[in-house]
């Protein structure tokens, strides 16, 4: 103990401490803890740019890491990160964890990230001769790699329909199944930049969908919020201010609260399905029987026209296991093919729409322009015709007044 | 192994159902309602009249494989060898036996893993690398995330907040995860341009992708030298530029630092989502406690738990308020770093004269 003092200071304190993770690792992970302590005394990385290694049949799944003063710290020399595909919504049962420890355990660090942010259960710190017997042992064991570099990366969920009563399909149902159709688009890169999906089960959005991935799928439904009056009255007498909480709360003002008779009356022609009333009542409320999903495009970190936060291409979707979820797919690989067309390299679908247009966009992928895509129709006049458009409209009022 | 230099490929992850419990696949899809038992504990009742307790724990996220070991140990004790992870990375453990409840919740804390997050609460704080792994950090991930935590711990332990509080971290502008989008956020920020290594530019780079990395077109290709320029007055540091080029780096020791940005949230419900804002542009890497940034945080946190509503999330307070009041009220140097010169500026202005004076 304490050749590393600024390290230290981190195992004191009530949040489990990373520090002491790390000791965990003892000899195999003593370099690591040194080589970041410099990194404390010097506040600056000491890993080297980038890193291109892998496993045979696949272009992506390890993140390549070298040391920069290898031979200062020869055990952390390469340190590469191997991402793992989770089952949907992060369930486990003790087995298959102790699986994936012990092979770990037998080819690198033992540490790992549980999860990376797009989903991947993360193995910390390998080397290269390792990686492919590490590959074998996991497939060997039923763990497939995820997804890294220009691809289709590892599909993510919330817990859906296995732990929570407002999920509007089987969220863990369609991530599994997607996940496998597109195998191909996620080992092997072949697109201009990443594509990330995430399922929400509802549009409180556990994934954050909407800002962290490309193609954010958040259930919904078409008719009418279901009521249990009874049940509303018990919140009432339990004490809520339920025209406090719930109806002032609302945003489009659809509610009325009766006091006297404890109900409450829901104009679901103008609700949004904002989740909050659900969310706050979710004995007395819960989500309608028409279910489905919205389609939303283009969500992204900074880098580089600025964050997108996901917007509406498709207000909504049913998604049937029964027929293998056929409508969702055929228009995920219209969106692709377009991208991979069109795309310059690093340049996400969202900033392809941003740069060509959405109805460029809407054109190739077959779907009409409504309202519900839109905050607000454009406030400059700078919209395009086509001249097929103008020839097309002039034809038909000649047409018009001749037969006038 | 057949054959030791291949393994099976495209076999995709595990199938969750054999991961989920009898009490989940018995009541799949047929839950009826939740509610909040105390912190760190929910229970779910389904149609059938089964009760499922969640227990959620605390996690740095980087655990050590013992960890997951003991906590395959405690699933085996107590939750029928269940467990999951969410997406917050916390841990949760699936009880369908209540009186399991407690003794699992005390056996944990005692093992240094305390239970909380759920409701109401300050959840698990998502981030990223840092110095632990990551070529292109601007500042450490796990150090200031411990200590933030820490600062505020309490707030994991309650569940009665005016809303959730979604605390997020990146160590650089590619910005992996959540800050974008969440309360608060903070992120590892650069403050000088990169430096030009022309022979590294030459030999190792494709130069029309360094070019069209750079957001504000700062980057020029320089022929003599088969390398480029980086035009000072227009590089504002993103370092993009470096992920696609390694002779161009730009980590910084004493220029380095990270800014808090706030007011963000991916929900729909109520206002709907919306984009973090700056608020403190910099603020430098004080290893290994980063107290400035603690203090500023825990500024801001307190602020809001005295001044919001109920239902408020820290973006719905401030739209309230108005930026002008929070600036006053949170006594924030506000300065023209905080006005937005990015493509989509102007809408970002004040086109109206309704605003308050301050002091």
């Amino acid at each position: 103990m304490s050749n590393r003092p600024l390290l230290d200071n981190l195992k004191e304190g009530r949040y489990p401490s990373f520090v002491k993770e790390m000791e965990k690792g003892g000899a195999k992970t003593e370099q690591l803890l040194n080589l970041l302590e410099r990194s404390y005394e010097e506040k600056k990385v000491h890993w080297k740019h980038g890193g291109i290694v892998g496993v045979r049949g696949y272009g992506g799944g390890v993140i390549g890491r070298y040391c920069d003063l290898p031979e200062e710290y020869p055990d952390v020399a390469e340190f590469h990160t191997i991402r793992v595909n989770q089952p949907s919504g992060w369930f486990y049962n003790s087995k298959s964890l102790r699986t994936l420890c012990d092979i770990w355990e037998k080819h690198g660090s033992g540490l790992t990230n549980m999860h990376g942010a797009t989903g991947d259960a993360i193995l910390l710190g390998t080397t290269t001769e390792h990686l492919q017997p590490i590959f074998n042992d996991l497939s060997e064991a039923g763990f497939d790699l995820g997804g890294s570099g220009s691809n289709l990366r590892t599909p993510s969920c919330c817990n859906g329909e296995a732990r929570c009563e407002y999920s509007c399909f089987d969220a863990m149902h369609l991530c599994h199944d997607l996940t496998n159709e597109y195998q191909d688009e996620l080992h092997r890169p072949m697109w201009p930049y990443k594509s990330k999906i995430k399922i929400s089960g509802c549009p409180n959005d556990c994934t954050s969908s909407i800002a962290r991935s490309d193609i954010a799928i958040i259930g919904t439904w078409r008719d009418a919020i279901q009521v249990n009056q009874a049940e509303v009255a018990n919140y009432a007498d339990a004490g809520m201010d339920v025209k406090r909480e719930v109806v002032y709360k609302c945003p489009t003002k659809c509610m009325s609260y009766d006091a006297d008779k404890k109900e409450l009356n829901i104009d679901n022609d103008n609700c949004t399905r904002c989740m909050h009333c659900i969310n706050t009542m979710t004995k007395a409320l819960h989500v309608g029987k028409d279910r489905g999903a919205s389609l939303l495009i283009g969500g992204k970190a900074t880098i580089v026209q600025s964050a997108f936060l996901g917007w509406v291409v498709k207000p909504f979707i049913k998604l049937n296991k029964e027929d293998d979820y056929a409508e969702l797919k055929e228009l995920l690989e219209k969106m692709w093919d377009w991208w991979d067309e069109n795309a310059k390299v690093r340049e996400r679908i969202g900033e392809l729409i941003y740069r060509k247009g959405m109805t460029d966009f809407l054109k190739a992928i077959d779907i009409e322009a409504v309202p519900q895509m839109v905050k607000h129709p454009r406030e400059n006049p700078y919209f395009f015709w086509t001249e097929e458009e103008v020839v097309a409209e002039i034809a038909s009022r000649k047409n018009a007044e001749v037969s006038k | 192994m057949s054959n030791p230099n291949y393994g099976k490929t495209d076999i995709g992850p595990p199938h969750y159902w054999d991961m989920l419990p009898d009490i989940i696949k018995n009541n799949y899809g047929k839950w009826l309602f939740h509610e909040k038992v105390k912190p760190g504990v929910l229970k779910h009742v389904g149609e059938s009249g089964d009760e499922l307790f969640t227990v959620r724990i605390a996690s740095p996220r980087l655990i050590h494989i013992d960890t997951i070991r003991y906590f395959a140990d405690m699933a085996d004790k107590y939750s029928g060898g269940h467990l999951r992870f969410t997406s917050r990375h916390s841990v949760e453990f699936l009880l369908s036996e209540s009186a399991n409840v407690d003794p699992l919740i005390a056996e944990l804390d005692a093992a240094g893993w305390p239970a909380g997050g759920t409701g109401k609460a300050l959840k698990n704080l998502i981030h990223t690398q840092g110095w632990i792994h990551c070529h292109s950090a601007a500042t450490d991930a796990s150090g200031p995330v411990k200590a933030v935590m820490d600062d505020l711990f309490d707030l994991f332990q309650k569940d009665d907040l005016p809303a959730k509080l979604k605390i997020a971290m990146a160590c650089c502008l590619n910005m992996c995860g959540a800050v974008h989008c969440s309360d608060i956020a903070f992120v590892g920020v650069h403050r000088r341009i990169p430096q030009v290594n022309d022979y590294g530019v030459a030999n190792g780079c494709e130069i029309p992708n360094v070019i069209a990395s750079c957001p504000t077109g700062a980057i020029r290709p320089n022929p003599k030298a088969k390398s480029v320029t980086i035009n000072e007055e227009k590089c504002m540091y993103c370092g993009n530029c470096y992920s696609v080029c390694p002779a161009l780096p730009i980590a910084d020791p004493e220029g380095d630092g990270v800014a808090i940005f706030i007011g963000g949230k991916v929900s729909n419900t109520r206002s709907g989502p919306a984009f973090s804002k700056l608020v403190i542009p910099y603020i430098p890497n004080e290893t290994p406690r980063w107290d400035t940034l603690v203090k500023e945080i825990r500024k801001i946190v307190e602020l809001w738990l005295s001044d919001a509503k109920k239902h408020e999330r820290i973006g719905e307070w401030i739209e309230r308020i108005g930026w002008e009041k929070f600036f006053e009220k949170a006594n924030l140097p506000f300065n023209s770093k905080l006005i937005d010169d990015f493509t989509f500026s102007v809408p970002t202005f004040r086109s109206t004269s309704q605003f308050k004076f301050t002091k």
